[in-house]
């Protein structure tokens, strides 16, 4: 086993390396701070030579490319089929992903296939004695946990959005030159068709350019009361966005959802009404420049994000609020 | 078609949390549980595809006795029988631990499709079906929002990132993870739960299904959870305090002056 090394994988988009794939490389080179290690990474796709000499652009001891057409889009089999036998071989200490929704469908079945050990959406991590402890999400985000993995082989991560950053991934010193190594592809193929790729919910709403957001939560406790919300966000002139409960009840359409799988929003003014805060809705509202909460339950992880909170029941407050800001305005 | 429906019982999401004495986890006793989110719409999305082939669902669980009360629900609501991994050998696993014991109840049944959440609401390791895929040799897809069977394969459509749908077509059988939201899941009429008391509850042991009781549960497992804790209170707001209308003046008074966003 290569005590040392850590692989990170990096994913793309129209011919761009990911946010969180940058992200996964701070996060690597800070474990291989750590444990006195190095890093290499892996990108797979088709026609992906600029790619690589991005990647090769950060501090890595190499980066190996897999170049295949049927690399041309994600599919698991195909992943499985080129990364299975890399790390088998490898066998480095730790692979870090990021905790895309790519990865999500791709790791734990890699994971399975390699007998690796699997911690997702990782958003820290200590060492403790001869462990490192990974930190991690549970029961909604309303709680973190420390895991640590037990025994011998390859530990797999996915590191959550956000909780590495990007701009700490360290670049190549400029006398280097990375090693950009190919990738054997045999017996590759696809497992799934691929048929076409569309927009959710049409596009009728635009939230990302909205100045002032009042988004609402599965807290709101049912549509009867979505009213006394929307009278606040008149009294704002905001638009109304939602955590992804109330759209799934109906009480609002789907594009109003605001999150990892609805839209990014990064308004002057977020003001959340009963959102609990799962990690799914903060990576969608993050960029907002002030956030203010009510929630009934004090221990709400959107607390965590807001700069201002509320401790109460929305029918007490909200109108309360809705009045204070009428009168404010005149 | 013959479809399994894999569904974990969790902690009521709204319940009040507390931290067990240990530390290890959260204060079990008086908490409500319930069948969780996105397996109640992989259950609902099972009963559819059953009614739409003349076919019939298997609802599978483990988890210690309370869990009994989840697959009279599934049975309630229209599964034929239920598989329960109730052996104290089960308990306490992590994904991988998990995915091998449910793997081995598949394995015997002649299923053409497995469905289950994507998530659990309560550990959320996401990994569970994506692994009892792999064991079974079958594809998989994850975060599914739509599934229609079409000559013996699954059209499905998947989430990506950024309000993207992909849709792409897989062959059966398959595992299928979908996420909250694919449909409107029925309610279970009082005749469903009358007919739920009298159909079967299997529970295997370890021995029966031929597995080693060292690889399951939490012997069987890598990932050992240290603790858990609530993030730090201090770290993030200003909470506001007082009666409504006081909370609300000082709000509008910060937001003017102070953050200057109003």
């Amino acid at each position: 086993m290569a005590e040392n090394t850590i692989y990170v994988v990096l994913q793309h988009r129209d011919g761009k390396l990911h946010r969180m794939s940058r992200e996964a490389i701070a996060a690597a080179q800070m474990l291989a701070g750590t444990i006195g290690g190095s890093v290499e990474a892996v990108l797979l796709g088709s026609n992906v030579g600029d790619l690589a000499d991005q990647a090769a652009g950060f501090d890595l001891a190499a980066v190996h490319v897999a170049d295949l057409p049927v690399l041309e889009s994600y599919t698991p089999g195909a992943y499985v089929n080129v990364l299975a036998p890399v790390i088998r071989e490898a066998s480095p200490a730790f692979v870090v992903f990021p905790h895309t929704y790519q990865s999500v469908d791709l790791v734990a079945r890699l994971a399975q296939e390699i007998d690796a050990a699997y911690v997702p959406e990782v958003v820290s991590f200590e060492a403790s004695g001869d462990d490192l402890l990974w930190r991690r999400p549970v029961l909604g985000g309303k709680l973190q946990a420390r895991v640590r993995v037990k025994g011998e082989g390859t530990v797999f991560l996915s590191v959550q959005s956000g909780a590495f950053r990007a701009d700490d991934a360290a670049v190549a010193p400029e006398s280097g030159g990375v090693a950009i190594t190919p990738l054997a592809g045999t017996d590759v193929s696809s497992d799934r068709e691929l048929l076409g790729v569309e927009q959710v919910g049409g596009d009728q709403v635009d939230l990302s350019k909205a100045d002032v957001v009042v988004a609402v939560g599965r807290g709101i406790g049912k549509e009867e009361n979505l009213p006394i919300v929307e009278e606040l966000a008149a009294a704002l002139g905001a638009d109304i966005g939602a955590s992804r409960p109330v759209i799934d009840n109906g009480w609002l359409p789907r594009d109003r959802q605001i999150g990892s799988s609805g839209q990014t929003v990064a308004p002057k003014l977020y003001v959340a009404v009963g959102i609990s805060g799962a990690i799914q809705h903060l990576v969608g509202m993050k960029g907002a420049q002030c956030v203010v909460s009510i929630n009934k339950d004090p221990s709400a992880p959107i607390f965590t994000v807001s700069k201002y909170g509320i401790v109460g029941d929305l029918h007490e407050v909200v109108p309360a609020l809705t009045e204070a800001i009428q009168a404010a305005r005149g | 078609m013959r479809v399994a429906v894999c569904i974990k019982q969790v902690p009521d999401t709204e319940a009040r949390l507390r931290v067990s004495k240990d530390g290890r986890w959260i204060e079990e006793e008086d908490l409500r549980y319930v069948v969780n989110e996105s397996d109640g719409y992989a259950l609902e999305e099972a009963l559819q595809i059953a009614e739409g082939s003349g076919g019939e669902v298997i609802v599978v669980s483990l988890g210690p006795q309370r869990v009994q009360e989840a697959l009279r629900k599934g049975l309630a609501l229209g599964a034929a029988r239920a598989v329960h991994l109730v052996d104290e050998a089960f308990q306490g696993g992590d994904a991988a631990a998990t995915a091998r014991a449910l793997a081995a109840v598949l394995q015997n049944e002649d299923v053409d499709l497995v469905l289950t959440g994507s998530q659990s609401d309560d550990a959320g390791w996401g990994s569970t079906a994506s692994m009892l895929a792999g064991h079974l040799g079958w594809p998989h897809a994850w975060l599914v929002m739509g599934v229609e069977m079409e000559d013996g394969t699954a059209k499905v459509t998947r989430e990506m990132e950024s309000g993207m749908n992909e849709v792409f077509r897989m062959s059966l059988p398959a595992v299928i993870e979908v996420q909250a939201g694919i449909n409107h899941p029925r309610y279970a009429s009082l005749k469903g739960i009358m007919k739920a008391k009298r159909k079967p509850i299997d529970t295997p042991t370890p021995a029966e299904l031929g597995l080693d009781p060292a690889q399951l549960g939490a012997a069987g497992s890598r990932i050992e959870i240290v603790d858990v804790a609530f993030p730090e209170s201090g770290e993030g707001a200003e909470m506001i305090e007082g009666d409504a209308s006081t909370v609300a003046q000082t709000l509008v008074d910060k937001l003017q002056n102070e953050a200057r966003v109003l």
